[in-house]
Formats: C-alpha cells, structure tokens, sequence
C-alpha cells in the first residue's frame, strides 16, 4: 500500500513537471473516434499559474495548460474540482484571482467584446427563454452577433429542424443541449467551450451530441470540454486534464494516462478465495474482489507461472481473464480516494502489497 | 452602446413578455377588467338614489299620490311601494337590509283637507346612517313644501345647486388617470420582479451576457418595451373611460412624459428588488410589499383627497403619487406647473433609483452560487459504459 502510494506520488510529481512545461501536444488519441487531423501547434487558450478564491475558499489552485487548434481538450473532475470555475474565466463570465489567461491571445476578461464574436459556449445547465423557438432562438443570437446566417441549415445540423418552431419549454432534455449548441454556433466561433453538455441526458441524446462535437473537432475548431462522464472523456478528447480541489492531477493524452497512472495489466482468476494464499509467494501485487483474484504482471513473462501455480493448486477455479485498466480506474484511483485528506492521492481500490 | 442590437432583442422580449400567461394579464387584461368593474360600480355615484320603501295605506287620495310624487322629484330618493300587514313596515326594512320605510296613515287626505296634523312614520336602517339621513332630508323637505303651499305661504329663500370649479368631475374621470398609474406600476413591477430573479436562477441572464448584447442595450430594450405597453394601457384606459362610461379626459402633450418616466421608474425598483433577493420567492415578497400599499394609497382607485388626513402625508411618501397627480393635472385638470413639479419628482426618483439599480444588476460573476459550487461533496461522479 505504501510503496504504491509513494509510486502514484512520484508518478503525479512528473506529471506536474510536465504540465508546467506546458507545451505538450496531443500525440495520442481516445478510443473510438476514428481517424482524426493532428492538432496544429498554435496555442489557442493559454493558462498559467491560474488561481481563482471566494474569500478563503480556493477554487481553482494555481493551474497550468495550453490548448491547440483543432483539439479536443477535456478537463475531467468530479463535482466542485474548479472545472466550471476555469471555464467561465475562460469565457469572460468570471474574473480570476491571480495568474494569466489568454484565449485566441486575448484576456477574456478584459477584451471579452473582442473574444464573444470569436468563441463558442454551451454553459453548465443551459437554459433559454421557455416561450421562445429554436427558430427564433438561433435568428435573435444571428441578429445579435450581426452574422446572416442559414438558419434552417444550421438547425438541420444540431438535428433540430422537427422542432424549429416548438417553444423551448415542450422541448427534452436532449433537444435543450442542442439548441445551446446550434446557439454556440451562430457565430462561426474559432474556439468552442462545452461545459457539461451531456450531463442529465439520455445515452442516444448523449451520443447525438457527441457527434456534433466531433463534426466541429474535423471543421478544424478548438473544443474545450467539460465532463464527468469518464467515457465521453475517453472517446472524444485529444488531451485530458484531470482536475481534483482546483488542481491539474494529471494530464496527457487517454492513452497515455492510461499507461501513466493506471496498474500493469492483470490475470483475473475466478475460484477458490484461498487461491491468493498459494499465489502470494510469486510476490505480486494482488487483490481480491467479487470472488476473483487479480494478480498483477510485471511483464507478460508472468502470465504462464501464474496459470500454473493455479493450476497445480488443486483448488477449485473457474475461469481465467486478462485486465486492463480503463480510464475510469485511472480517475479513481486518482480522484476516488483523496477526497477526505486534501490533494495528495494515497491509492487505487483495495490493492494487496 | 448599439441602438441596432437593443433593436433586435427588443421583438424577442416583446415575444417572451407576451407569450408569458402573467405578462398579458397584468399588461392588458387586469387594467381592462378592473376599468370595466370599478366603472360599472362607481360611475353613478353622484345621481344615484337611494330606495324608499313606502306602504301606502291611503292610497286612494290626492294627496299622497301627490306626496309620492314630491318624494320621486327630489331625485334623492327612489320610491317603492310595498304591502306589508300594518306596523311590520319596521320589522320589514330591517330584515331585508333597506335604507328606509315610510307609511302614510289611512286618512292622509281627509287630514290634510281638514287642516288638521298627520304623522307619517319614517322607519331608517341604522346601519346606513348617510344614506337615511338622505332620505329624512327627503321627506322632511316634501312635508315643509306641502305645508306650505297648503298654509299659501311663498318661497323666499331659494338656492341653486352647483360643482365645484369649472368643470364637473366624476368619479370615473378620477379613475382613468389612476389605472393609467396603475399599469405602469404593475406590469413593469410584478414582471420585472418575477424576471430579474428567475432570470438569474435559470442563467438566462448569463447566456445573453454570451452574446455582444450588453447590458446597457438589454436595459434600454427592456424600458421601452414598457413604454410601449404605458402607451397601450393609457390608449385602452382612456378609450374605455370616454366611450363606455363617458369620462371627462383629454389627452394632452403634458401627460406624455409621465408615460416614459413612469415605466423608467418601476422597471427601476422591480429590476432592483428582483436583483437583491436571494430567490424569486423572496423577490416576489419583496415587489409584493412595494406595490400594494403604493397601489391603494397613491390615487389608483380613489382621488387621495378622499382619504382620511392622515393618510395624505403617506400617499405623498410613494412615488406613484407623483405619478397619478401629475396625470390627473395633465389629462384632468390641465394644471402644468403642477404637473411639471410632479413630473420632476417622478424624474429624480426614476434616476436615482435607475443608477442603484444599475449598479447592483450585474450579469457576469454570480458570487454566492459559484462558493456553493466551491464546497460541493465529491460525489458527483457518474460513469455511463461508451458506446
């Protein structure tokens, strides 16, 4: 437990240095999104040192990133982690305690008449005016932002041309998420910030919205996305920041982070529970839960001497499996159990030393 | 500043006001029905009669038909003729709630003819004291004219009864102006109240924070929405006044400015109430306790001169006193230093209260719901399987 601790700990400490180096870029990719454009190199939203309080209460603790053209940036975190907080002083909507901020190289709080024209956003818990239309939703944002707009092709592309002209309130859940995308739209925005916007939906609407970012992800424009859905971090992000008490715990590509915090890859043996006890002198880390033992190998070198001291046992055993950590084992092991003692995480579930 | 965005935002807030259930009830159809109610009710006030119950147990003589008649032309009194059992004419008025009962006594005529006395017996309600005392002056006037004429005596005193001022005012004419300053106090009120703070519940004030729409062009939009609609209720109040029941009111060039300073003034201190509340529950207490002492003491349904002295100093502590008196001066009496002075006032209190409103509606960093974000419990953490 202690060596795994220190472990993790030493592993977060290289990730800071590599988040206040700042200058990473996406080289690996999520699951499942097909093939997609390399990011560009050119910073779009810049982020150092930013630190935002209410009185005495820290939200956001001194955080470092840079996001690129043409990438998917998520920070993921549970409820209360500063996701939000970083996101509306991205978008002009808060002001920061200390640090610098620059999206499209300009200070969203002071310039925001310059950035409103040339940004995109769908704010946590989106609303909008109940008896209004999406039809006259999408023309009042056009006539505000001076942008003629198609107003039916752009409805037609969030998927909302049966409802253009239902009032906003008779609308589901899934169709309010896409008006405040088409709204988000309106203005061509170089740089899109999506704060939650899928929580609360049903997994179709989920995945209706999915498409549409990643639609804007291969029309070249900058997402920055908000999440607690592990999943949807996953499968659309170039990068993933991973947020805990306002602070960046981990960054990196899914992959990568997968590979950086998450445990080696696991035999998984259904059986006997004394199984552990004739398996623990091989001096490998091991757990047990659910009726199964896992046992972790330092190289694939260990499969077959595991399966056979199983097998010459003599104890009863069912089946045998190969695990891999997904990124939600990553996020809880971060994030799941450092929620009682500040930031420093102390270790994954239940891990035998 | 963009005057063209406020233009574009302001049909879609004509659209969001009036698609809102409360927002035509409150703008169109109250100040109609309420018009129409305290109209029909009010407007006879002056000519109206009060009844007097008569049982006449001479029916057959000259001279109580002719005593009737005097009663009928004083035009004080409106006389019914009843058949009760003989002395139950008490017991008949107080059980069915009426002002006052007379009989005229059997031999009436021959008394009269005779020259000899006769009593009449007036039975009042005490209950309506004024109206009774009305109808004593009645029949106490019939009786010294009949006892006159028939004693051959001459009228040397008589009197012409006249209004006061040059005009005749009637309660309805009171009652135009003040559901004109009724209007423009509630439906920017009660509205601005209900939207300020759910507005700010519901973020919509953030989202269009999103847009180049700023708050100044938001506010400007907003204030002449209601000065479109303070238009609206003065053309339906004035309509109604003068087509239905008659009223006495023009409308002059004076009057004008109240009708924009007016809306200034209440969208004012409903976007204030509605944006220092916590929540649109306590908002709503808050515009509730502001509007209703201001609705019955300032004028609305009354003229302020009818009420108790006492209530006068307090009348002239609400704002939309200034507001009603300066429309009566405009639309009534023509008076323009009054209204001119009412006008300033309303102007002063329109500006100050605007900029305190100004200040504190603000529609980036909502601070008390971020810190509650701030100390959230890290249990908001979902999982849903990828697809």
């Amino acid at each position: 437990m202690i060596r795994l601790a220190s472990e993790i700990y030493q592993r977060r400490q290289k990730s800071k240095r590599d988040q206040s180096e700042t200058s990473s870029s996406a080289t690996g990719r999520g699951n499942g999104a097909g093939p997609r454009p390399s990011a560009s190199s050119t910073p779009v939203i810049e982020v150092d040192h930013l630190e935002k309080s209410y009185g005495k209460v820290g939200a956001v603790n001194d955080i470092s990133f840079t996001v690129h053209a043409g990438e998917v940036f998520s920070f993921l975190g549970p409820n209360g982690a500063g996701k939000s907080t970083t996101v509306e002083i991205l978008e002009g909507l808060r002001h920061r305690s200390n640090g610098e901020v620059r999206v499209l190289g300009l200070d969203p709080w002071t310039r925001l008449d310059r950035l409103k024209p040339r940004i995109g956003v769908i704010p946590q818990d989106f609303h909008f005016f109940p008896k209004l239309t999406p039809r006259e939703a999408v023309r009042l944002y056009a006539r505000l932002f001076d942008c003629p707009i198609d107003v039916d092709e752009l409805l037609a592309r969030v998927e909302l041309t049966d409802k253009a002209d239902a009032h906003y309130d008779t609308l589901s859940g899934g169709q309010h998420q896409k008006v405040g995308v088409a709204l988000s739209l309106v203005n061509d925005p170089e740089v899109c910030f999506l704060d939650e916007p899928t929580t609360g939906l049903d997994p179709r609407a989920r995945r209706s919205i999915w498409d549409v970012i990643r639609r804007l992800r291969k029309e070249g424009r900058c997402v920055f996305l908000t999440t607690h859905y592990l999943d949807e971090a996953q499968v659309l992000s170039d990068r993933i920041a991973i947020l805990n008490f306002g602070k960046i715990i981990a960054t990196g590509t899914p992959d990568a982070l997968i590979s950086q915090f998450g445990r080696p890859e696991r035999i998984r043996v259904v059986g006997d529970p004394a199984l552990s006890d004739r398996l623990r002198p091989m001096g490998l880390p091991m757990s047990q839960r659910d009726g199964a033992v896992e046992v972790e190998m330092r190289s694939k070198n260990d499969a077959l001497p595991i399966l056979q001291a199983v097998s010459t046992s003599g104890l009863r055993w069912e089946s045998f499996s190969t695990v891999n950590d997904s990124l939600e084992d990553v996020f809880i092991r971060l994030v799941g159990r450092v929620e009682n003692n500040g930031t420093e995480p102390v270790g994954g579930e239940g891990v035998a030393s | 500043m963009s005057v063209r965005r406020s233009i574009a935002y302001f049909p879609y807030f004509a659209r969001i006001s009036f698609r809102s259930r409360l927002g035509i009830f409150m703008t169109l159809i109250f100040p109609v029905v309420l018009i129409l109610m305290f109209g029909a009710i009010f407007s006879n006030v002056g000519s109206s009669r009060v009844g007097l119950s008569v049982e006449n147990l001479d029916q057959n003589s000259p001279s109580s038909q002719q005593f009737l008649a005097g009663l009928n032309a004083t035009g004080v009194v409106s006389v019914s003729m009843v058949s009760v059992s003989a002395g139950n004419l008490s017991d008949y008025v107080a059980h069915n709630g009426l002002v006052a009962g007379l009989v005229i006594p059997q031999g009436f005529g021959a008394s009269l003819a005779n020259h000899s006395t006769v009593r009449l017996l007036l039975f009042t309600n005490p209950s309506s004291a004024s109206a009774a005392g009305q109808v004593q002056g009645a029949v106490q006037g019939v009786s010294n004219g009949m006892n006159l004429r028939i004693a051959g005596g001459t009228d040397l005193v008589t009197y012409v009864n006249m209004n006061a001022g040059s005009h005749v005012y009637t309660y309805i004419d009171y009652l135009v102006p003040g559901l004109i300053g009724f209007s423009i106090l509630v439906s920017p009120m009660m509205q601005m109240v209900n939207l300020s703070s759910t507005w700010k519940r519901e973020k919509l004030f953030r989202q269009l924070s999103l847009t180049p729409l700023t708050r100044g062009e938001w506010l400007f939009a907003t204030l002449l929405w209601y000065v479109v609609l303070a238009f609206v209720s003065t053309a339906l109040m004035v309509g109604l006044g003068v087509l239905v029941f008659g009223a006495h009111v023009t409308i002059t060039a004076l009057a004008l400015p109240f009708l924009i300073v007016g809306p200034v003034l209440f969208v004012s201190i409903g976007l204030l109430a509605g944006t220092v509340s916590k929540t649109p529950e306590a908002a709503a207490m808050i515009g509730n306790i502001i509007t209703f002492p201001m609705m019955f003491l300032s004028g609305t349904f009354y003229p302020v001169s009818m009420f108790p002295s006492w209530v006068v100093p307090i009348a002239h502590l609400l704002p939309l006193y200034y507001l009603i008196d300066g429309l009566n001066q405009a639309l009534l009496f023509g008076n323009t230093t009054a209204a001119l002075t009412d006008l300033a006032i309303v102007i002063v209190l329109a500006v100050v209260i605007a900029l305190a409103a100004t200040h504190a509606f603000s529609w980036r960093e909502e601070r008390g719901e971020v810190f509650a974000r701030g100390t959230a419990v890290h249990d908001g953490f979902q999982h849903t399987p990828a697809s």
